[in-house]
């Protein structure tokens, strides 16, 4: 089995430490994992924001780069959604669709595909986990607090195989932080406000460290952070499960 | 701006007919649903939604329920025959404004849904549309056979039923409007009451 | 005019506010969780439902008819709108017809969209809102900001101030109790004298021509069963093709607003009582467009329960007003841009696609995609900014470009170590209340070449 590792390109350039991590992790359990090199972003920047189709070439590149790969791993929910729902090239449109059948978020993966029954990690922390929407809700990752259906969570299943690391509960388990993409700046506002509220229950309930599976939230609320002057720290899922 | 009605009718219903999508079906759903226990969470859920719920044996408890319970000398109306003092029969050709001045309106419901405290009241036993709402407070009488699970059960009763009018009422009238603060009495009814009355024959 | 980003940002001025309104809001959004989650079967009301109204859009010509020809049948007057201004046209002229220049109206979204109350006013006619959060923002002059809630932004002390100056109650009081109670005894004196009730429609059914109307406070009926005529708007896509079928719907409905299992009344309404006029308007206003709009015609399921504003984040923290449209919150915002793409162009945009509404919506409207898609069309038709498009046009050259994105990106990376007030300054909007992210000193793929190399 070879996985092809797409690290998003914000992740590349100012957490290259949860790349690395994501890396180590899977070699660690015995994957096989290649790093394209002409690879860069999965064009949710452009699609969200309504230019949708000014991500053709972006699509053909990213096909181009992953196609080849038994499974594509991702340290990213928003960016692997992205690319399940609407990854499409009109040079190789098969390409594209197996490339959407085989594309995971490294939970989803690592749970579904190797399903990880332990791990050799140890965070002796507190940790809130911030469920990012699109891995919620788009992916599924865990229950949605909406439904009635059977509760379930694959970051808490992963995390609960971590020594010492002890989980915090919210009083929001799954509300949005207010990243969403370029939301973040042209509706500055409401996006800081949702940003501070989340990080308060984190804070309020006692976590030294926020995590999740998406670095653009964990961005958008370390900046609030550190301009609060906050002790508390972002740190993606896959550095922790690679703890140790 | 002259208005054109049949103009209107026919472009809305032909821009209708060019957009709809193609016509689907659907499948209804059956969802079976306990029928033990029935007034015990018929009440339960009227009192979660402000309403009281009482149990009495024979009709002729009624009167002294009310006697009990409300203010003496107000006026009181019924539509059930066997309450002879609180006849209200005569009203049902009377102009609705001249029940303004109601304190009480009793009344038989039909249909009593356990899921959700509501009461289902045809025309025929409101006396006047306006009463169950115009009147200060309200007394719903139900019998044992009245109790159903849920709504689907309900609208299996009332089936096609051709009432000019008909309601289902869940607990007394009341708000949130402001700040979320439950207010009972908000137009209608300050207070709602259910009262089973066991050996009913209805 | 201030767009949703401009209008947010004063809300915001007021922190201690927004988070008045945000926990008022999330409160309702934990009821509504409680109440669903007695009933196992919730998702499959929720499916049974959302299929009700795809077979009944995709009939929708046919239901129509049969709803008019039954509501006639009743003795009910059945009217037919094309937009707004007809619609108000025709309860006018019923009006007019019946010498009646003063109306109690009961809560009806459609009116507040045709803007009925200022059209009526201007021809001289009063109208009196009687759901006591619809009297409480006409007292204000302002428009309802939420459909379910109209004054959920307005504080108790505000509306004791208002009372005081309309309804003469003592100065600085501010219990609901007592608030609600003066609203009572004036508006019973208005449901006395008025000769003329309009109300809107929850549901219409095409089998029997009868409307259902669902409220709490018992206005609808107190207008509308002491009135010579009896006015009531609805939507076209009000319909349900039978009336078992409000069984499915009346369990959705307030469970999703409120929390509550059933709204306290849900009123029938076949016939018109004897000797009263009862007149059925059937409103279009862009339906039938939307209707033909294939990514964006489910959103004519909506039953107006309000769950989506309820739980929308940006909602809670933006406020009703700040969408400038009848309907506020998501689902307002794939509504309003069918009736003017230009003018709420900002609306789609004015979400995180978090998701959370599609999942609260009783009958399954995936209104998060269909923001999505919004976004796709108002850019293609041009309704974003030059700006924008420039910036999106150099981001997707770059990212088509491998060797110049990882270029930029270390040039970039550089210049923000080197030259941090590049980017920390007023211009930035993410530095006004966020630190920039730290450069790395080295990209990943900077680390795997270089590990790459070092293995070999």
């Amino acid at each position: 089995m070879t996985v092809g590792l797409f690290v998003p390109c914000y992740v590349d350039q100012f957490y290259p430490k949860a790349a690395i991590a994501t890396l180590e992790l899977l070699e660690k359990l015995g994957v096989k994992v290649c790093f394209p090199e002409r690879q860069t972003c999965c064009g949710q920047p452009m699609a969200n924001s309504g230019f949708a189709h000014l991500t053709q070439a972006c699509d053909e590149l990213f096909t181009k780069s992953f196609a080849d790969f038994d499974y594509i791993v991702c340290p990213s929910g928003s960016c692997a959604l992205h690319l399940k729902d609407h990854l499409h090239s009109s040079k190789h449109p098969e390409k594209a669709k197996q490339i959407q059948l085989k594309i995971y978020e490294l939970v989803e993966f690592l749970v579904d595909v190797l399903k990880v029954q332990d791990l050799e990690a140890r965070f002796p922390y507190k940790v809130g986990l911030h469920q990012s929407c699109h891995g919620l809700r788009g992916l599924k990752l865990a229950q949605m607090s909406e439904l009635v259906a059977p509760a379930f969570s694959k970051p808490l299943q992963l995390l609960s195989m971590v020594e010492e690391l002890e989980m915090v509960t919210l009083s929001r388990k799954d509300e949005c932080c207010g990243f969403g993409g370029t939301f973040c700046v042209a509706e500055e506002a409401v996006s800081v406000k949702m940003g501070k509220d989340r990080v308060a229950d984190h804070i309020a309930n006692g976590a030294t460290y926020i995590t999740g599976v998406d670095l653009s939230c964990l961005m958008h609320m370390e900046g609030i952070l550190k301009r609060q002057g906050s002790e508390v720290q972002i740190i993606h899922i896959a550095e922790i499960l690679n703890a140790s | 701006m002259k208005v054109n009605m049949v103009t209107s009718r026919e472009r809305i219903l032909k821009a209708v007919k060019a957009n709809q999508p193609n016509f689907v079906s659907f499948a209804d759903i059956n969802i079976p649903q306990s029928t033990e226990d029935l007034p015990n969470k018929f009440a339960l859920a009227l009192r979660n939604v402000g309403g009281n719920f009482v149990e009495l044996d024979h009709l002729q408890e009624v009167e002294n329920y009310i006697n009990e319970n409300f203010k003496q000398g107000g006026r009181v109306l019924s539509s059930i025959p066997e309450l002879l003092k609180f006849n209200g029969l005569d009203v049902i050709d009377t102009d609705p404004h001249s029940l303004a001045n109601v304190e009480l309106a009793v009344l038989r419901a039909d249909i009593a849904v356990a899921e959700n405290g509501a009461c289902w009241l045809p025309e025929v036993n409101t006396l006047q549309r306006v009463l169950p709402f115009i009147a200060q407070h309200l007394i719903l009488l139900v019998s044992i056979k009245a109790f159903v699970p849920t709504m689907h059960q309900a609208y299996e009763i009332i089936g096609r039923d051709a009432y000019g009018y008909g309601v289902f009422i869940a607990g007394p009238s009341k708000t949130a409007d402001i700040e979320q603060s439950l207010v009972l009495g908000a137009h209608g009814p300050r207070s709602m009451t259910v009262c089973l009355v066991n050996e009913w024959a209805t | 005019m201030k767009d949703h980003s401009e209008l947010s940002a004063i809300f915001n001025a007021d922190e201690q506010r927004v988070n008045w309104h945000d926990e008022t809001l999330w409160w309702i959004r934990q009821k509504r969780d409680k109440a669903v989650k007695t009933l196992p079967e919730w998702e499959l009301l929720r499916e049974n439902a959302s299929q009700i109204k795809q077979h009944t859009l995709s009939n929708l010509s046919a239901y129509l008819e049969q709803f008019e020809a039954k509501a006639l049948a009743n003795g009910v007057k059945v009217h037919w709108a094309a937009n707004a201004a007809e619609h108000n046209e025709i309860v006018l002229s019923i009006l007019k017809r019946n010498g009646i220049n003063r109306m109690v109206k009961s809560k009806s979204m459609l009116t507040e969209e045709c803007h009925l109350n200022t059209f009526l006013e201007n021809n001289g006619i009063e109208v009196i809102d009687s759901d006591l959060g619809e009297r409480i923002v006409q007292l204000a002059k302002e428009p309802p900001s939420h459909i379910v809630l109209p004054c959920i932004h307005k504080k108790k002390e505000e509306i004791g101030e208002l009372f005081h100056e309309h309804l003469g109650t003592p100065v600085g009081e501010a219990d609901p109790q007592v608030l609600t109670e003066a609203a009572r005894q004036d508006l019973r004196n208005v449901f006395l004298t008025r000769r003329a009730a309009l109300t809107g429609v929850n549901f219409a059914v095409a089998e029997t021509g009868e409307m259902v109307i669902c409220t709490n406070e018992g206005n609808a009926d107190m207008g509308a069963h002491l009135a010579d005529v009896h006015i009531a708007s609805m939507g076209i896509e009000k319909l349900v093709p039978q009336r078992r079928h409000l069984g499915v719907f009346l369990r959705l409905l307030a469970r999703s607003a409120t929390g509550q299992p059933i709204t306290t009344y849900s009123s029938h309404l076949r016939t018109p009582r004897s000797g009263q006029q009862m007149h059925i308007i059937l409103v279009d206003n862009g339906r039938s467009q939307q209707l033909g709009r294939e990514s964006f015609r489910n959103s004519l399921k909506c039953i107006r329960c309000g769950a989506c504003m309820n739980t929308c984040p940006v909602y809670r923290k933006s406020g009703g007003h700040s969408y400038q449209y009848t309907i506020s919150g998501p689902i307002g915002s794939i509504l309003a841009p069918n009736l003017d793409m230009k003018k709420h162009a900002d609306l789609p945009f004015a979400s995180t696609l978090c998701g959370s509404c599609t999942n609260v919506c009783p009958v399954k409207i995936d209104i998060h995609n269909q923001l999505y898609q919004w976004r796709q069309e108002l850019v293609s038709a041009g309704y974003v900014d030059a700006k924008k498009k420039w910036g999106m046009k150099a981001m997707s050259f770059l990212f088509a470009h491998p060797s110049l994105f990882s270029w930029a990106g270390k040039v970039g990376r550089r210049l923000m170590t080197a030259a941090p007030y590049l980017f920390n300054n007023k211009l930035n909007p993410w530095y006004n209340q966020r630190e920039m992210p730290s450069a790395a000193k080295q990209s990943f793929r900077e680390w795997y070449k270089q590990r790459a190399k070092n293995e070999s």
